[in-house]
């Protein structure tokens, strides 16, 4: 694959990806650490003749995203968490319609109105169940500037392969920090891109939902002559409102098994000095901009002579759960390190079936240093 | 001849949810019969309703249609419009559904004089789910909410609508569908916001505890509270706030529509024109 080098922001980089990926829209609403990213995404969209738009507040940032989304072009907004607070309800509107959406969540801390400036992964809990109701969330997180960029161009290409909303989350520290990244070309981008399914059979034949038990609704791009309904309600194959049992049943499992069944196209993890981990060895499960500090905590334990290795899910939602059971299955000291209190150790005590994962929480602002994990890893070993 | 309305019919969905007797229908059919004035194609035509009793608008009419979340229409329409603008998009909504969980967006859709045709179907009351307090609720009615009497200011919808910066505001009742069907092709016709203040009945759920619970006695409150514009001009001060004008409010041909504006920002960008200045607009605050 071809690549380029850039020197830019977390932010920044998720909005030129926007671009290269072929996002034609944007509908935003301002908000701390997050703004960057339609400042910057409001140069470039028009360049290349998209829509970049401030709209009057959160819900209707994504409300026109998602419109845009509707009428069959690629679309984002992004926030922080008050924000995906207020877009909940559009979130949930575009998982039961199937209405393909980027959100880039850049963390700040919570709850409310929290801590607007500084670093946060307060929000990982939120991304799996924004809204009411059952669906299975995609959410993607970048670990460092690089993914920035190539995080958002997948959440892209998943939000048209499963046809709903994917979450990229990147914290405050991520969203921010400035510097040299490596990253694919525009060219390249292109080539990946997998654009929605289409039906081009006659009108009449069209069943944007009528589809099978573990796959996502084929919606046509509007005033193509393929007239059909968007709805909340549930609704039937060609998008009417109905009650009939099974069709309502159906329908929610489908929203489960489409993205369930499928999780090998999701998965996307970081086994970093993992592969020499025996039994009383110390596995450390981070992600976002804390698996940076996490590396380098590494780095200084095998130093010291304690083997420890970083096990970093990309893909948050759904879990990697066979992966993280394989680890945890294999060592004994297992350390997950968050900017939140156990909001990811919970899924991997589910996934692990272990109720002795150690955890080093943070949450007042501030990033974790290497040397608190080093020194946390020498305490529980 | 009869004007015949299956062709935009999702004639399978008949009938409505719609109560015997309410004015959603005549307005769906007033609309109808506005587009095929207007000649615009099916497949150009997106309508996009919220919801509530109007929320049902959306499928029973056969275009590109959208039933969307409660008091957003605007919002979706909106980015509907810039992805196509080109495409004509019309929303429908309740007075609920516009004017209390959706005003935010219907000020800033007026404000950005963004062309979408924003049919608000307003009776007074929040009907599907029976008979609570709206923003246009008058003062002293009944509502199950407010059982003792509302005691709500009531919502003027087209002075917000005109106030906020919509370029087409008219007012209409389903009393004259014949009227209703002109200023509708008016304003899809306009090029800019159009703002429609749509008085209907809903004998069910507002006159069932006010005195009017046949459609016929809801529909003589409604004309007994409108008079034309010009009759309303003439009217003493004293009565004026007791009778809601009818007809064409405000149309401003001049105004810039937002689609027109931002294709100002895109050739910016592409290097076209120079950076948009305050010398480009007659308004300087």
């Amino acid at each position: 694959m071809e690549t380029r080098e850039i020197i830019s922001t977390g932010n920044d980089l998720a909005a030129i990806a926007a671009v290269d990926a072929g996002c034609m829209f944007f509908g935003g609403y301002p908000i701390t650490p997050s703004s960057e990213v339609m400042h910057t995404i409001s140069d470039l969209l028009p360049a290349v003749g998209g829509t970049a738009i401030q709209m009057e507040d959160e819900i209707a940032g994504i409300a026109a995203a998602a419109g845009a989304g509707m009428a069959g072009v690629r679309t984002m907004t992004a926030t922080s968490g008050p924000g995906v607070s207020l877009k909940a309800e559009n979130l949930g509107l575009t998982q039961m319609a199937e209405v393909p959406l980027v959100l880039v969540n850049v963390m700040r801390g919570g709850p409310s109105t929290g801590l607007p400036t500084r670093v946060s992964q307060g929000d990982v809990r939120q991304a799996r169940n924004p809204s009411h109701g059952d669906y299975r969330s995609i959410t993607l997180c970048a670990g460092n500037l690089a993914e920035c960029y190539t995080e958002t161009v997948r959440a892209f290409n998943l939000a048209d392969r499963f046809m709903q909303p994917v979450i990229v989350l990147l914290d405050e520290t991520i969203g921010h920090m400035h510097g040299k990244a490596i990253i694919p070309t525009a060219e390249e981008v292109k080539k990946g891109i997998v654009p929605r399914k289409q039906f081009t059979g006659a009108p009449e034949d069209y069943r944007p939902y009528g589809v099978g038990p573990d796959e996502p609704a084929v919606l046509n791009p509007m005033f193509q002559g393929y007239r059909y309904h968007f709805t909340g309600l549930h609704h039937d194959a060609k998008g009417f409102p109905t009650e009939e049992i099974e069709t309502c049943r159906k329908l929610i499992q489908r929203l489960e098994d489409k993205v369930m069944m499928h999780t090998d196209e999701l998965e996307l993890n970081e086994e970093f000095m993992c592969d020499d981990l025996e039994e009383n060895d110390v596995l450390i499960i981070a992600y976002g901009s804390v698996s940076l500090a996490a590396k380098e905590a590494i780095r200084h334990l095998r130093a010291d002579g304690i083997k420890a290795g970083l096990f970093r899910p990309i893909t948050l939602w759904p879990s990697p759960a066979e992966r993280i059971k394989h680890f945890t299955d294999k060592v004994k000291n297992v350390l997950c390190v968050e900017l939140n209190i156990r909001q990811y150790t919970e899924e991997v005590e589910r996934v692990a079936s272990r109720l002795d994962i150690h955890g080093l929480y943070k949450v007042n602002g501030r990033a974790i240093s290497p040397y608190e994990i080093v020194n946390k890893v020498k305490e529980i070993i | 001849m009869a004007f015949n309305y299956d062709q935009y019919l999702r004639l399978e969905k008949m009938p409505t949810l719609w109560c015997w007797g309410c004015g959603d229908g005549v307005i769906l059919k007033a609309v109808i019969r506005a587009i095929e004035t207007c000649g615009w194609d099916q497949n150009d035509v997106c309508v996009v309703s919220g919801i509530g009793c109007s929320g049902r608008f959306s499928s029973y009419v056969d275009f590109n249609t959208v039933h969307t979340t409660h008091g957003r229409t605007v919002a979706f329409a909106t980015g509907i419009k810039l992805a196509f603008p080109d495409k004509k998009v019309i929303c429908v909504a309740g007075d609920g559904d516009a004017l209390a969980i959706g005003g935010n967006h219907t000020i800033h859709g007026c404000r950005r004089n963004i062309d979408i045709n924003f049919i608000v179907i307003n009776n007074f009351i929040y009907g599907l789910t029976n008979s609570q307090t709206s923003p246009t609720t008058p003062q002293g009615m009944w509502t199950v909410s407010q059982k003792s009497g509302n005691i709500d200011p009531t919502f003027d919808a087209c002075n917000l609508a005109i106030a906020s910066g919509a370029s087409f505001v008219a007012r209409e009742t389903m009393l004259d569908p014949k009227k209703l069907e002109k200023v509708l092709v008016k304003g899809f016709q306009h090029n800019g916001f159009s703002f429609f203040d749509v008085l209907s009945n809903c004998h069910i759920n507002l006159g069932r505890k006010n005195k009017m619970a046949s459609a016929m006695e809801n529909l003589e409150w409604i004309d007994s509270i409108t008079t034309p514009l010009k009759k309303w001009e003439a009217l003493p001060e004293e009565e004026k706030m007791n009778k809601f004008p009818t007809g064409i409010l405000k149309h401003d041909e001049n105004a810039r529509e937002y689609c027109d504006m931002y294709k100002d920002v895109q050739a910016y960008h592409q290097g076209k024109r120079k950076a948009i200045t305050q010398d480009d607009f007659a308004k300087k605050i």
